[in-house]
């Protein structure tokens, strides 16, 4: 029994999410260190709030690239934008619409995932530059619809949003159920095999019997669902809908998936390192700003852990 | 020096290779365990064995490409040293042209030619890659339609082999004195196997050497002058061809042939045919129970017309837990394999929509359905959760096999889907084949080889796209299915 355990700890290095925690943990002492642990509670709070809000539109991210090469869905900081802006106008920062709003915030993620995979099916777009060119149209839409304003927040949906159940923060709750949920559909569901098998060879797996456009349209549909999500929350946290409010996601999306240990070539994805890739993306900022470095000096470093990481991670027995 | 004394001879003084006792273990699997063998001028060896018996990993060790973990491989040098290592054994002139196509699609054929041959830079090198291209095609395959300008994704399956195969033989910085053909014939039609077979003789004749690795026993009689049989990683037999007879070595492969290939009376299962269940545009159909073949001469339309097929009765989400068709992919790389995903996901991805339960995979059950089909038709591994790519193509093939009949699909599409399957494990998919048209499924099966047309209970032999003779019955034969398959002639019933 013990040399079981033992054998599973010196496994531990070769997951391919396991990097990412090892730095997550390695970037929290080292800003904990600098304070001698004074606001250590404070930052995992922090860390774990915001990195709910990145993990969240990264599990949409990372079923998009799961489909394989030329797959990546550009449109998710618009999307979130659209979604928040009018989530937030719909509800008019009134209590008995909270419910009502999150519908609405829905319902924008199925129509921008639908019109994106569209553009994809009909006009055989890539989807690179269908995404893109379609977040063009929500952003445009975004801002035609409320024109600049910042539209507040139901107080409940603020209070819900920035508290916490049990020390737990909410929205980590959140992210927590939704990576839970995407697990379950990844290993253990049809379409997570479906997703695997479209990601390594689409036309073995239409050959197979996979109905291999749906589980196009329904990944590119998710993953739109689940930024308007973050979108509603992220506005509802932040005391309202700002334009620019999904701009730093796009990045954030994917580098968490890349990050996290999935493969960039599609077919092979894990769900844990989405969570890992989202607290490191938070703690290595937050580490640097601690250390007083300048926002230059804190660009090059996040880049340069970033390729750090990922190559710690392919490097160790990711060869399949 | 390399004088061949004549066709046969099996002992010129001075062989080109010589393994000794070579042994390659890959942990616990002994993929070679202590091969002795010479190759010499003038010589063409038949290497033949079922699938996993060695044949690739020896191929591999000879052209330098794998350092043996034990024993020995020396060369003979041109100028009469002695060498060792992939180095010395190009400089050796050992040319390998593999199975499993090796080309780049995005490619030209010039630009292939150049991955292979490293002498070929500097400006003007197209011409030089383009006089040795031109030139070994023309005089293998005389007639072919290969441009050296085209790429290669717009050739078919076997043009690609013939360029392989005529790149295999070019000139080069060193003449090739050695050329180990891996099963070339497989993806060949018959016309262009014979021509290659030709070829094979003449190069002897001149003084080169081949090893000749093919299923096709009857090619195997035709070209070599010496067998070797390999069975878990050793040759256990080696003598002048004409000493082995084809039972002879069927039985030294170590299968039980279980029956002749001819051992179905043509039309004895007709009086169990049910009602017709498919037809195309085109004009295939097949009734309840029947074993349809389609055939012609390769990259006549036959696989295209079978993709279409598939794709019009497959993809929508109602046809997931009942499809209608099952596909077999012949090229398994393109059409079938999941290369990151274990023997068993590979095995259940069609019938898997079936073992769900509210969308979960009932995990035990697919456990089940994977170890039935494991001991069913014979998958060689100790664990199916090993991956799809540790296995060797033929038992690679037979996942494949199993993913399409494990579903319950009515109609079954095979393209060509016995490439690189060694004799043994053909007569058991034919077996399981004749079972399953028993059992009332119906197969469209297209095939490159004669001898597995004419166990179909009809035929449709393809010319340019498109259907130029239906036959049945007694009329299922060589002649029938060359004559259609050259020129128009009468539809025959």
């Amino acid at each position: 029994m013990d040399k079981s355990f033992v054998l599973k700890l010196t496994d531990l290095p070769r997951r391919p999410w396991f990097w990412a925690f090892a730095a997550s943990v390695l970037a929290f002492g080292a800003t904990t260190y600098l304070t001698d642990g004074r606001g250590g509670a404070g930052l995992l709070s922090a860390a774990l709030t915001f990195a709910a809000f990145s993990a969240i539109v990264g599990l949409g991210q990372m079923f998009v690239i799961t489909l394989g090469p030329g797959n990546v869905d550009l449109s998710i900081p618009a999307t979130m934008t659209l979604a928040a802006t009018l989530a937030l106008k719909f509800m008019h920062g009134e209590t008995a619409l909270v419910l009502p709003g999150l519908g609405v915030a829905l319902l924008v993620g199925l129509g921008a995932g639908g019109f994106n995979y569209a553009l994809i099916r009909l006009l055989r777009i890539p989807p690179i530059i269908a995404t893109l060119s379609a977040s063009f149209l929500y952003q445009s839409l975004a801002i035609w619809s409320n024109r600049g304003l910042r539209i507040k927040p139901p107080e409940v949906l603020a209070d819900f949003t920035t508290g916490s159940f049990f020390g737990i923060p909410n929205m980590t709750l959140i992210g927590l159920l939704i990576a839970v949920l995407s697990w379950i559909v990844l290993e253990r569901s049809i379409f997570g095999r479906w997703v695997s098998a479209f990601g390594q060879n689409t036309r073995a797996a239409r050959l197979s019997g996979v109905p291999v456009e749906v589980v196009r349209a329904v990944t590119y549909i998710s993953s739109a669902v689940l930024a308007s999500l973050t979108g509603y929350f992220l506005a509802s946290f932040s005391g309202g809908a700002a334009l620019n409010m999904g701009a730093e996601y796009l990045l954030i999306s994917i580098a968490v998936v890349v990050i996290g240990g999935s493969s960039i070539a599609g077919g092979n994805s894990n769900v844990p390192g989405i969570w890992g890739g989202a607290l490191l993306m938070f703690l290595i900022v937050s580490m640097l700003n601690s250390y007083g470095l300048g926002a230059g000096v804190r660009l090059i470093m996040t880049g340069t852990i970033i390729i750090g990481i990922v190559a710690a991670a392919s490097g160790k027995g990711r060869a399949v | 020096m390399q004088q061949a004394t004549g066709a046969g001879v099996s002992a010129p003084d001075a062989p080109l290779v010589a393994l000794t006792d070579a042994r390659v273990h890959f942990g616990a699997v002994r993929a070679l365990d202590g091969v002795s063998l010479t190759i010499s001028p003038g010589e063409c060896l038949g290497l033949i064995g079922h699938n996993g018996a060695g044949k690739s990993t020896a191929v591999n060790v000879i052209n330098g490409g794998l350092t043996p973990t034990g024993g020995q491989v020396r060369y003979l040098l041109a100028d009469g040293r002695d060498g060792s290592g992939l180095a010395d054994a190009q400089a050796c002139g050992i040319r390998s042209v593999f199975q499993e196509l090796s080309l780049c699609p995005n490619l030209t054929v010039l630009e292939s030619l150049r991955v292979i041959h490293r002498d070929l830079t500097g400006i003007g090198w197209r011409k030089v890659a383009q006089g040795r291209i031109a030139k070994a095609l023309a005089e293998i395959f005389p007639g072919h339609q290969i441009e050296p300008g085209m790429t290669v994704g717009e050739l078919t399956l076997a043009e690609r082999q013939m360029v392989e195969i005529a790149a295999g033989f070019s000139d080069g910085r060193m003449p090739a004195r050695l050329v180990i053909l891996d099963e070339p014939t497989s993806s060949l039609d018959a016309a262009i196997a014979r021509q290659l077979l030709s070829h094979i003789n003449t190069f002897c004749a001149k003084g080169g050497a081949v090893i000749f690795i093919s299923h096709m026993l009857g090619e195997v009689f035709d070209v070599a002058t010496r067998i070797d049989v390999m069975k878990d990683g050793r040759i256990i037999a080696s003598k002048p061809t004409s000493e082995f007879t084809q039972q002879g070595l069927i039985d030294a492969m170590g299968h039980v042939a279980a029956e002749k290939s001819a051992a179905r009376a043509p039309g004895s299962a007709k009086t169990e045919l049910g009602e017709e269940i498919l037809k195309t545009p085109e004009g295939l159909s097949a009734r309840k129970g029947e074993i349809v073949g389609l055939a012609g001469l390769a990259g006549h339309g036959q696989a295209e017309a079978l993709a279409r097929f598939y794709m019009s009765r497959s993809g929508k989400l109602g046809q997931v837990k009942q499809p209608e068709v099952a596909f077999v992919a012949g090229d398994r790389g393109r059409d079938g394999v999941m290369p990151i995903w274990s023997i068993l996901r590979n095995l259940t991805l069609t019938h898997l929509p079936s073992l769900t339960n509210r969308g979960l995979v009932d995990r035990d059950g697919e456990r089940r359905l994977a170890a039935d089909w494991r001991s069913r038709i014979g998958i060689r591994t100790d664990n199916m959760d090993n991956l799809i790519l540790s296995l060797s193509g033929g038992n690679q093939q037979k996942v494949l096999f199993a993913r399409a009949l494990a579903s319950s699909a009515p109609i079954v599409v095979m393209d060509d889907p016995m490439r690189g399957v060694d004799v043994g494990t053909k007569q058991e998919a034919y077996q399981l084949i004749r079972n399953e048209a028993a059992g009332g499924r119906s197969f469209l099966w297209y095939s490159t080889e004669t001898e597995e047309v004419c166990q179909c209970d009809r035929v449709f032999v393809f010319r340019n796209g498109r259907i130029s003779a239906e036959l049945t019955g007694d009329n299922i034969n060589e002649e029938n299915i060359l004559a259609a398959s050259f020129e128009m002639q009468g539809v025959g019933t």
